[in-house]
């Protein structure tokens, strides 16, 4: 069978590489923006405008996917690669656009959150199908014995796409003032998304249909009904099983938590300002992202298997240290606090609430403001927290996330080409997209709030160590991927050389 | 490696069990019956969505080990 020349592959995988990437800037602008968002779509006194709002959250972000998955994993493998990707790049780009256009809930009412949870549904669904189309139309286009390496560089638009959204809208939130970004200027990331879109939906016109499943096609030996061979044949389904358990749901896992738990566990644990965050986040990215495809090169040299898993067992080895580090390096209780610079200020709100700030500095460079608001109407107070950390610390932090972005990129960089070998060309889409999905969108997506839960219930329970123990979910979950995977996989697959 | 993948056959599908124990009583059904709307959206998660998932999905993978189809040909 012939395959793509090395000058070949390289549109390809800019093709393929960039569509992704849009979707995944897509997917993240709404996660990064969801502040602003609810603001303006799901006001918190509307119950039913707030119901939405989680169900934007949960349901469309990470449950549909599977769905997409499956519908267009399906036509994928009926019709080609080709149009099918660029079908959900389009409709990725059209519901990103049309977010960024929807009237805010004060002008259209109910209409508002309904119209952007119908938009985040169909991203959901459009990002469900994807990146088994990306995976699939580049690994049948690499060269034999590069696979690993030459999808590795689609295992690294996840990673650029919540990079560059960060940046686009640092970059908005810098040109325009507050006030500007806060009534329009949060739509901007939505709008740039179309421009993108369009200039990779020309790119991918051009592009050809993937060498072998043209020639499947040919010979008349593509599957008529996709969804029934993979999971209704029992040869099949079993791959898919061993797929979901004993790779990508741990897979999922380690990623959420290098990436997302390790975000929202700075912020919200740890109480670190939110645009230092987002900045030392976006370093260790930067920096552990060039390993995807060192760990994509590395597994077509000594095959997936032994790297997928020893990025498991790091993960589960070394969480807790890491999280320990983590959390005792803004401590402050372990600080010592310059007295003299300590006040705190009292401020009363036009609902007569009183709200006291407390500025404290220390002596590392550390500083912390507490915000203590005492309700006119209601019984507890609230109190939050902003701490700004010194540069010592923030390179500490930058690099003990770097180490859980290398632990994603060894499970995650060999990822594509491992699933790819896995099943025939007649139904790789569908087969391959599922347990992706299931994995990542199911197990990993909803690893904060599990992992947020158990962290708030050992709080409460008094618990010294509370907040190491939301990794529980992702060293359970990895521990259990771990164990299936080395014992029921073959470090050669057996579709391989399909 | 034939018999170890059998014999963990059984231990999937007591995992599958016990996960579901957990995902119901534990987590499911108190944050379904909470009240509280973003705590229903996640009960419902929970209880319709992963609790299947892991009881039919691993179930399955354990009963497909213990009668021996990811048995290795010697």
């Amino acid at each position: 069978m012939s395959k793509t020349s090395t000058k070949g592959i390289w549109k390809v995988i800019s093709a393929s590489s960039m569509g992704t990437m849009i979707e995944w800037y897509d997917f993240y602008i709404f996660g990064s923006l969801a502040v602003v968002i609810s603001t303006k779509f799901f006001p918190g006194d509307n119950p039913t405008a707030a119901f939405l709002s989680t169900l934007a959250t949960f349901a469309a972000g990470f449950v549909v996917r599977p769905f997409g998955a499956l519908f267009f994993g399906r036509l994928g493998d009926i019709i080609g690669r080709k149009y099918t990707f660029m079908a959900t790049l389009l409709l990725m780009g059209g519901s990103t656009f049309l977010i960024g256009c929807i009237p805010s809930y004060e002008t259209i009412g109910f209409f508002a959150p309904l119209l952007v949870l119908i938009l985040r549904l169909l991203q959901g669904l459009a990002l469900g199908g994807e990146y088994g189309g990306a995976a699939t139309y580049v690994a049948e286009h690499a060269p034999k014995g590069q696979r690993g390496y030459w999808t590795s560089w689609i295992q690294t638009t996840a990673t650029v796409g919540l990079f560059i959204s960060l940046m686009v809208i640092l970059a908005t939130k810098t040109v325009l003032s507050a006030e500007d970004f806060d009534i329009w200027g949060w739509r901007v990331p939505f709008w740039v998304s179309i421009v993108m879109v369009g200039v990779s939906y020309l790119i991918r016109k051009n592009m050809d249909e993937s060498p072998e499943f043209a020639k499947a096609k040919k010979e008349g030996t593509t599957s008529a009904s996709p969804l029934k061979e993979s999971f209704g044949n029992r040869y099949n389904l079993k791959f898919v099983l061993l797929a979901l358990f004993g790779a990508t749901m741990g897979q999922g896992v380690v990623w959420y938590t290098g990436q997302f738990y390790a975000m929202s566990f700075m912020k919200t644990v740890m109480n670190i300002d939110s645009s230092q965050v987002d900045t030392l986040l976006g370093i260790a990215l930067l920096l552990g992202t060039p390993f995807f495809i060192v760990f994509g090169w590395l597994s077509d040299k000594v095959g997936r298997k032994y790297i997928m898993m020893g990025g498991m067992l790091l993960a589960i080895l070394f969480y807790r240290p890491i999280y320990k580090a983590m959390y005792t390096t803004t401590d402050t209780t372990l600080k010592t606090e310059i007295a003299e610079k300590t006040n705190t200020t009292v401020e009363l709100t036009v609902a007569k609430d009183s709200v006291y700030t407390t500025h404290k500095e220390f002596t590392d460079g550390t500083v912390s403001i507490e915000k203590k608001t005492h309700f006119a109407t209601k019984k507890d107070d609230q109190v939050t927290t902003s701490v700004t950390i010194n540069s010592s610390d923030e390179w500490s932090l930058i690099f003990l996330v770097f180490i859980q972005v290398l632990f994603v990129t060894m499970v995650y960089g060999p990822i594509a080409a491992f699933l790819v070998e896995m099943f025939p060309v007649k139904i790789r889409y569908t087969s391959m997209s599922l347990p992706y999905h299931v994995g990542n969108g199911i197990f990993g997506g909803l690893l904060p709030a599990i992992s947020t839960y158990f962290v708030t219930h050992s709080k409460a329970a008094g618990k010294q160590d509370f907040y190491l123990d939301g990794l529980w979910y992702p060293i359970v979950i990895a521990s259990v991927c771990f164990v299936i995977g080395m014992i029921y996989i073959d470090n050669k697959n057996k579709n391989a050389h399909l | 490696m034939n018999f170890i993948k059998k014999a963990l056959g059984i231990l999937w599908i007591v995992l599958a069990i016990a996960a579901a124990y957990f995902c119901i009583f534990a987590f499911g059904l108190p944050k379904f019956l909470s009240n509280q709307q973003e705590d229903l959206v996640f009960g419902i998660i929970i209880l319709f969505i992963l609790t299947p998932l892991i009881v039919l999905g691993l179930g399955t993978f354990g009963y497909f080990s213990l009668i021996g189809e990811y048995d290795k040909e010697e």
